[in-house]
């Protein structure tokens, strides 16, 4: 009478076959390998770089397994650690600052197993040891910096229109323009009128005071949601270039919430050095060529960043650095070839406008400065030879153009090649640039023995918990107590295979998220298995195991759905290894409600369910 | 059914004892405050593991030495593991380093376990957040009792919740405990517990009550209480199995999480036998209160 139906049975070895193998990856160990990328951002890896490093290897007879591109990067795989360290020397001394080589332990999932989706569970930064940032943008200071340029350009309107301005200024994010005649007061707020629509809408909240002949105007909420999108978008691009050259095997670049930065660097074992390239500012310079009239201490030699070959003298006064660089795109000149159009903020237009007002004819030069490390091989006090990396600063010409007009916030570089050309360049330009500036509001460091640490007592608390619970379970229950503690185990493997497949992140607080909830999971079992005793006093023992299972079904729901809202509340709110924790439980809630009444049913089923049974045991 | 344990007897006696703690927990939280942890203090915290024991004091010397007087040197764990923290310095996100290079001077030999960094308005953001989403909690589950019980359960599990919160927070208050976002997590985790059980036990009274319909509520309530009683029991010791597990092998970084939850898991326990049903009680939970409502124009099917 206690009998599943044969669908029932379908659905339990369906969901079962399911869990355990996305769980399955878990179970495959991870190999030694280095990812191999040029250290140019731009250039992605190629057959080339492959040969290259097949050759190298080759040469030096180091054992490697696989050696194949991925993702821009080219990925070799080791059989054991010091092959791995071995070759990583060896190609770092051989091609040196050419490429950036990372170290990574690369899962050894099955391909048929990757081709169905299946990958072992992401590591928290508590776990896997490395660098946590979080970076805010300053919006204000961009909103300021649209408006000082929005001022000058009312300005130079309002002259060309002959408008009377007695005064005009920035008061609190505010242009404030101050006329002395009704008249130019008329005319500029019709100017302002035709000006605010954009496309998403309004651009501007225009505050009108005739009687003082007085127009204050600020950004609107939608102009202000774009200048912050902007802002963000664009320091994000920046960030992502300065992480690439830190050579960090998976880093994480997110925008959180309005206005900050997730940066992620698993494996990072020095947040100062990361520190570092992360928040660095101007990484461009604009420099007048020098010319005959320079004198030597004042002219500098540089490279072409594209060809090693040509050089060219600048001057060493930096007009514009980098940071004043708002935006750079592409776009077509007047017979159709490709230019960059730049725009600086206000204080750059006014520094290129003095520098270029007496020097139209001369060449304007371009630097791309580059934090960069070199590593060389020494010979240590030991007598053996290391690697030593040392940091040093780079500068190459990237653009080096003829001024033909006083320059001011926004001009453009002409003959600049092939569209693609002027992209990289544009590229390039934007890169060095953040949109706004931006502090380290939030870090977490955690050593990669800590790491290590962190998942050895995690693993032990899981089996220590899972060992006492199963014991107890045993004894109290007996057979109906090892039916419970199979479901547990089924359970764990559900939580494994879940989080496996939603890419779900396991953290320190997420293990412990799964030890309660093996702690809590027997619970429905627990409330079953009490009901059931319960009916067994008037009930024979196929009914009392009927009833048992069928009224504590709406307890354990109640219970769990309520459980269920804290979890869900507490992933909204939590951050990292909190949101972890969430994960765990909230997954772990709904797999023990299917193992304890789905699992632990069709167990009690398979035992009892045909036999006819005087007596039972619970 | 025969009622081996009257709990109803002892309901007064229960009363007080909770009020009594719940008194002592708010003075202590008035008064006293929470030791906030880093995540809501803001501040800059350095893990060091050093190769042989060191002199906390001279520790706590160089760095009053070198402008840091707002911090704390301790031991994590073992007598090797240093912990120190530095009160925030108007979000200097760069101390850690300093700290770190001034025991490097210093002579420290050994590993840097780890550096944590929270700026002032990212403390006090995760302050609010956490209030706030404890607030929500407890307001969406009384919507959820409410919604499938009826209000006096709901009234009695949200009293129960906010008792079993108030006094945890009082006990970390009163001993000083770091109260951080893992301790939070923990008492969300506990509210989740305690209602968990707190919904078996007015699963049953309700039962009980749609049933035994010759019944006292006192004694139908002890009834009640003695049914779930064995399920309670051994709920809470397997999970308390696990969670001292977790307190004894989880290490450092997971201790205040599962005290935290350890408690919880008590005071839960309790809280779901006596203030629950103790609420009940007091509000006079009355059969009409649980009929099933008959559904409307019922009556006019037989009219012909």
């Amino acid at each position: 009478m206690n009998k599943f139906s044969i669908t029932q049975y379908l659905l339990i070895f369906f969901v079962l076959a399911l869990g355990f193998t996305y769980a399955l990856p878990n179970l495959y160990p991870t190999q030694p390998s280095i990812q191999v990328a040029y250290t140019d951002s731009g250039k992605s890896a190629d057959q080339v770089l492959l040969n290259d490093l097949k050759q190298i290897l080759n040469d030096t007879q180091v054992d490697y397994e696989d050696l194949f591109l991925r993702d821009n990067k080219i990925v070799v795989k080791f059989s054991s650690l010091d092959n791995q360290l071995e070759s990583k020397t060896i190609l770092q001394n051989a091609l040196l600052d050419k490429v950036i080589i990372a170290l990574n332990l690369e899962p050894t999932t099955p391909a048929w197993l990757k081709d169905i989706g299946g990958k072992p569970v992401k590591l928290g930064l508590d776990l896997s040891g490395g660098v946590h940032f979080l970076l805010e943008v300053d919006i204000e200071t961009a909103q300021q910096g649209r408006l000082e340029l929005l001022l000058d350009s009312y300005r130079k309107t309002f002259k060309e229109e002959r408008l009377k301005v007695e005064s005009s200024s920035i008061n609190d994010l505010k242009l404030n323009f101050i006329f002395n005649d009704r008249d130019s007061y008329n005319k500029a707020l019709s100017k302002y009128r035709l000006d605010s629509p954009g496309v998403s809408g309004l651009q501007y909240i225009i505050t009108e005071r005739p009687s003082a002949n007085t127009l204050l105007l600020e950004y609107s909420d939608v102009a202000l949601r774009e200048i912050r999108d902007y802002a963000v978008g664009q320091n994000l691009i920046t960030l992502r270039n300065r992480v690439n050259e830190l050579g960090v095997s998976e880093p994480i670049v997110q925008r959180q919430g309005s206005n900050r930065i997730v940066v992620q660097l698993p494996g990072v074992q020095d947040p100062t050095a990361a520190k570092k390239i992360i928040g660095k500012t101007a990484n461009l310079e604009f420099r007048l060529e020098a010319n005959s009239r320079t004198s030597p201490l004042r002219k500098e030699k540089f490279n072409f960043k594209d060809n090693d070959y040509s050089t060219a003298f600048l001057e060493k006064a930096v007009v514009v650095s980098g940071d004043r660089v708002t935006n750079a795109n592409t776009g077509f000149d007047e017979s159709g070839l490709s230019q960059v159009n730049i725009t600086l903020d206000m204080q750059g237009g006014r520094a290129m406008q003095k520098a270029t007002s007496g020097n139209i004819g001369r060449r304007l030069g371009v630097l791309f400065v580059e934090q960069k490390n070199k590593s060389e091989l020494v010979i240590d006090e030991n007598g053996n030879s290391v690697i030593e990396q040392t940091s040093y600063i780079e500068k190459n010409i990237i653009s080096l153009a003829t001024v033909q007009a006083v320059l001011g916030t926004s001009f453009r570089i002409t003959g600049v090649g092939s569209p693609q050309e002027a992209s990289e360049l544009a590229l390039l330009l934007r890169a060095g640039a953040l949109a706004a500036p931006m502090k380290f509001v939030e870090e977490r460091t955690v050593g990669p023995s800590l790491g290590k640490e962190n998942i050895e007592l995690g693993m032990k608390s899981i089996m220590m918990g899972l060992a006492m619970v199963v014991i107890f379970m045993t004894i109290y229950y007996r057979v109906f107590g090892i039916a419970a503690n199979i479901s547990l185990l089924i359970n764990l493997v559900l939580i494994t295979g879940i989080m496996s497949l939603l890419g779900a992140t396991l953290t320190l607080p997420g293990i412990a998220g799964i030890v309660l909830t093996v702690g809590m999971a027997v619970d429905a079992n627990v409330l079953i298995f009490a009901r059931i005793r319960e009916e067994l006093k008037e009930k024979d023992p196929q009914t009392a195991i009927r009833d048992g299972f069928s009224r504590a079904f709406i307890t354990i729901f109640d219970a769990n759905v309520t459980t269920l809202i804290a979890a869900l509340i507490l992933y909204v709110i939590g951050t990292g290894p909190v949101k972890g924790f969430a994960i765990t439980l909230s997954i772990g809630i709904v797999t023990s409600m299917f193992t304890a009444i789905m699992c632990t049913r069709a167990m009690v089923n398979l035992i009892y369910g045909n036999k006819n049974i005087k007596e039972l045991k619970i | 059914m025969d009622i081996r344990f009257q709990f109803m007897k002892y309901r007064k006696i229960a009363g007080l004892i909770s009020i009594f703690l719940f008194s002592i927990s708010i003075l202590s939280l008035t008064f006293r405050g929470l030791s906030l942890g880093l995540d809501f203090s803001g501040g800059t915290l350095i893990e060091v593991a050093y190769e042989s024991p060191v002199e906390l004091e001279s520790i706590r010397n160089t760095l009053i030495d070198n402008g840091y007087e707002d911090s704390q040197v301790v031991n994590f764990g073992t007598n090797l593991d240093v912990l120190i923290k530095v009160a925030d310095q108007n979000g200097n996100s760069s101390i850690g380093e300093s700290v770190y290079s001034l025991l490097t001077e210093q002579g420290f030999k050994g590993e840097l376990k780890r550096v944590e960094f929270v700026g002032p308005q990212v403390g006090a953001e995760l302050r609010d957040q956490g209030g706030l989403g404890m607030l929500v909690a407890l307001f969406m589950i009384l919507m959820y009792v409410a919604f499938r019980f009826q209000y006096k359960f709901a009234l009695g599990a949200v009293t129960a919740l906010g008792h079993d919160v108030v006094i945890i927070l009082g006990l970390f208050s009163i001993f000083g405990w770091d109260f951080d976002l893992t301790v939070l997590a923990a008492l969300l985790a506990v509210i989740g517990y305690s209602l968990n059980d707190t919904i078996v036990v007015s699963d049953r009274i309700r039962e009980n009550f749609r049933t035994q319909r010759e019944m006292q509520p006192k004694n139908m309530i002890d009834l009640s209480l003695n049914q779930t009683l064995g399920r309670t029991v051994v709920t809470s010791l397997t999970t308390l199995l696990v969670l001292f597990a977790l307190f004894i092998f989880g290490g450092e970084m997971i201790k205040g999480f599962s005290l935290a939850l350890i408690l919880g898991v008590l005071v839960g326990t309790y809280s779901s036998i006596y203030v629950v049903a103790n609420m009940l009680m007091s509000l006079t939970l009355t059969q009409d209160d649980l009929a099933i409502p008959e559904p409307e124009g019922a009556d006019f099917e037989e009219l012909p």
